[in-house]
């Protein structure tokens, strides 16, 4: 137990190390492309004249020298405050929040879908390798893994919304209907469908060509071929001699692909147009909202650090031989 | 209203408003939601505070002016229900409506019009600011009188009173406040036909029935949702689909249009732009050579050919553009064509500057920076690179992103570019900003180009002081065909956004700011 205090405080550390460089590293990045919040929004009034750029400027703060708004802005993370988004005129951490539980609930229904599915068809290619059954998921899965999401999510949206008229294309739940309860969740279950299986459909390829192959490799195994012979059942012998041994990869991946469905779900928001923290970050991208763009940043590298320190457990729990160490 | 109608009649006369002429023919029916887009989302929707073209869209539903337009550009009546104008076009007079109340229940008084005018949008708003600087004196003798005088006639002013210009904004609420950190900013009140109601943002604004409001009967609508859907063609699934039942301004791609100008139970419009009119064109930096000769100028006018733009990139929607003033603002003059397509007309003047073809067939050198506005724009620098590359023009087009983009026109970091602006019904307004050399400054939408002609500057600024409507009109024939001559842009086409809608709703388009009007008319039958 003090062995596992140790590493996770070591890690914590380190963590929050890596996630200040982030941000500065950020800070000084966003400022190198051209163009400031003030000569957007100058560009979408379709008029401006120099006072109200100026006003923009002071308004947004960038009047002052850089290394000056860098310590502002420091300054304010580490009493965890993640600025005033003066574009929108609101604290950047109510505009994190209302997007947030969009995001980390699409997320996590593709990753859910993913893995569960993946590791599913995998061990099912595996088990029947050879036959019709491995050919259709081999691929498929190779289907889903080449074909780009947007398309994918376009091509969904044709068949399921607007041929069948089955479920819903865009957002997050019916507008106006004023649902609650149960309904309320279905209403939303049914707006999360097409979206959650858009984003995961690519790393259920990649967990299901992982397993299989992985499973393929241990099946060979001594200790499998023994088992067999000291006549464990064949279910058995599948659930926690084979996919057991082969799962560590996949826990490597999921790790990957738990920190990068965070940010990379702005292609699945906007087509579906999800409301979730991607979409934020790209608007503020191009409307160079500096402050949005880096609370953002500030929240999905504290997602990613956190989660694989996660993975790094879980390693140990899939696999005990292995130890966390600092 | 009757005027209104009286205008439409002569519409449905002309055989052009298809939309509207079952409309008029019915009583209006209470009731109904209308589910739209509002794209981009706006970061407010407070007038003054943000002008981007999204907030036109909402806003004029919760705020409103003194005065409409009708689509030939006539003022109307709205929150002044009558307005005077002295002969010596100095003093205005406008008698506001009576019993008109704030959505918190204040009364809407003469002293919000001044705080508006003379506090608020002189503060706020770049565009605005420039035109009201002109008032010399705005007083409210009486709750229901305003007075503005000038110190001279400045005729156009009467254009000004739009909610896209001058919406009426609370005093109560904001005098004496930081307009800028006012927290009513995020829960706006108007005198409108539609309250605001909630914003979620990513989602949408919900902008509920205004049961206070002073027209009679009006708002026939229940409430109104602005959806926010980001991808262009998530929008074109969500009209086809009949999640949404409008579509304005630029959230669909011109290519999808003929499309739903096929479907039975869709009404494409593209009128009720009259105000804005908006004017694109091939941006150019004078001060880069060889674009600072005119024969260059007129070599790229005749090398395009701006049919085609109209046909196969814009499919069919708006206009070839002839010069600096589109057809549909006040002083348009009529006898000016546009240049023809005519590549060897092109290729002979290239060849009097000297500009010879080298090994590769190349006689100049361009750079074009994309406008970043949505497809159409990337297929139309691509014609341009063809086009241009026929006559001996090597373009190379360069991409950029939107804040890219204003930071680059604005500091004059370009060589080409596109662009439209809006017009605002007359050029004292909306075109003598990007052609008068007072106004070359480091900023988008100034003259960026950096065009100066002492001739041009004389015309306009006589023009815009000029009180007859009659003397203004030869002065502005005459700038017309001296910027034609000397192609300051090459003007490509007076753009169209259509505004397309379920056949149940009417009374969509009624005035010269069509969709960005305040809706309190519009109603939906079965």
């Amino acid at each position: 137990m003090a062995k596992l205090a140790r590493f996770l405080t070591g890690r914590l550390i380190k963590a929050a190390i890596t996630v200040l460089a982030v941000l500065v590293m950020n800070f000084v990045l966003i400022r190198l492309a051209p163009g400031d919040p003030a000569s957007v929004m100058a560009g979408e009034a379709g008029a401006a004249d120099p006072k109200f750029v100026a006003q923009l400027r002071e308004q947004f703060g960038l009047d002052r020298p850089l290394h000056e708004q860098l310590w502002i802005y420091m300054r304010g993370i580490l009493q965890l405050d993640l600025g005033y988004s003066a574009r929108q005129q609101r604290p950047v951490s109510a505009l994190i929040a209302e997007r947030l539980p969009g995001t980390l609930l699409l997320t996590g229904a593709a990753f859910v879908i993913a893995l569960g599915c993946g590791v599913a068809l995998g061990a099912l290619a595996a088990t029947r390798v050879g036959t019709w059954a491995d050919s259709a998921i081999t691929a498929l899965a190779l289907l889903a893994y080449a074909t780009p999401i947007f398309w994918v999510g376009l091509m969904l949206v044709l068949l399921f919304s607007v041929e069948l008229n089955w479920l819903p294309s865009l957002g997050m739940e019916t507008v106006g209907a004023k649902l609650s309860g149960l309904a309320h969740l279905c209403d939303i279950g049914a707006h999360l469908v097409l979206p959650a299986i858009t984003l995961g459909l690519f790393f259920m390829a990649i967990y299901a060509r992982l397993t299989r192959a992985e499973m393929l490799e241990v099946a060979d195994q001594d200790f499998v071929k023994t088992a067999r012979a000291k006549g464990v059942r064949e279910g058995r012998i599948v659930r926690v001699h084979v996919l057991r041994n082969a799962l560590l990869p996949v826990v490597t991946f999921a790790g990957i692909q738990a920190g990068q469905l965070i940010g990379g779900s702005i292609l699945v928001e906007t087509v579906f147009a999800w409301p979730g923290i991607g979409r934020l970050a790209f608007e503020a991208l191009l409307q160079r909202e500096y402050n949005t763009l880096l609370g953002v940043f500030a929240v999905t590298a504290v997602m990613v650090v956190l989660l694989n320190l996660l993975t790094d457990l879980m390693y140990a729990v899939v696999d005990p031989r292995i130890e966390v160490a600092a | 209203m009757a005027r209104f109608r009286g205008f439409a009649v002569v519409l449905v006369a002309v055989g052009c408003a298809l939309g509207a002429t079952a409309a008029t023919a019915q009583t209006p029916k209470r009731g109904g939601t209308l589910n739209t887009i509002v794209q981009p989302e706006p970061p407010l929707i407070v007038p003054g505070l943000n002008n981007q073209g999204p907030t036109w869209i909402v806003s004029p539903k919760i705020y409103q002016g003194l005065l409409r337009y009708s689509s030939d550009l006539k003022p109307m009546p709205n929150l002044a229900k009558s307005w005077t104008i002295s002969p010596d076009g100095k003093t205005y007079t406008f008698k506001l409506q009576e019993n008109v109340k704030w959505h918190d229940g204040a009364p809407f008084t003469a002293d919000d019009v001044v705080f508006s005018i003379m506090k608020w949008h002189i503060e706020l708003s770049p565009r605005s600011r420039q035109i009201f600087l002109n008032i010399t004196k705005m007083t409210a003798p009486d709750p229901l009188t305003v007075v503005i005088e000038l110190e001279k006639p400045f005729e156009p002013l009467i254009m000004m009173f739009d909610e896209t210009s001058a919406a009426m904004i609370p005093k109560h609420i904001y005098d004496g406040t930081d307009f800028k950190t006012n927290p009513a900013n995020q829960h706006p009140i108007g005198t409108g036909p539609f309250k605001f109601d909630q914003w979620v943002r990513g989602s949408y604004i919900h902008l509920v029935r205004n049961d206070a409001y002073w027209k009679p009967g009006q708002p026939y609508l229940d409430d109104i949702y602005y959806r926010v859907i980001p991808d262009s063609a998530s929008r074109a699934l969500a009209l086809e689909t009949g999640q949404v039942q409008l579509t304005q301004a630029g959230d669909l791609e011109p290519f999808d249009v003929p499309r739903f100008a096929a479907m039975p139970n869709l009404t494409v419009e593209t009128k009720g732009w009259e105000m804005y009119s908006p004017l694109s064109w091939l941006d150019l930096n004078l001060r880069d050579k060889p674009l600072d000769d005119k024969r260059f100028r007129q070599a790229l006018m005749y090398a395009l050919d701006r049919n085609f733009i109209h046909d196969k990139i814009f499919f069919g929607l708006g206009k070839v553009a002839a010069g600096p003033i589109a057809d549909a603002t006040r002083f348009h003059d009529a006898s000016i064509k546009p240049y023809p397509y005519d590549p060897k007309k092109a290729l002979a003047l290239l060849d009097e500057m000297g500009l010879k073809p080298d090994g590769q067939d190349v006689r100049s050198n361009l750079k074009m920076l994309v406008l970043p506005y949505g497809e159409v724009w990337t297929r139309l620098a691509e014609y341009c690179k063809q086009a241009l590359g026929q006559v001996g023009i090597a373009v190379t087009l360069e991409s950029t992103d939107a804040g890219a983009w204003s930071s680059r026109i604005g500091n004059w970091d370009y060589q080409t570019s596109f662009n439209f602006l809006y017009q605002y019904g007359d050029p004292s307004l909306g075109v003598a900003r990007t052609y008068v050399s007072n106004n070359i400054k480091k900023i988008t939408f100034t003259n960026t180009m950096g065009y100066k002609n002492p001739e041009v500057d004389a015309l306009f600024d006589k023009a815009a002081y000029e009180p007859v409507a009659a003397e203004r009109q030869k002065l502005f024939s005459q700038v017309q065909k001296l910027l034609y001559e000397d192609v300051p842009v090459v003007w490509l086409m007076q753009l169209e956004f259509p505004t397309i809608y379920d056949k149940r709703l009417h009374d969509v388009i009624i005035s010269g700011t069509g969709p960005n009007d305040d809706f309190g008319a519009v109603y939906f039958t079965e």
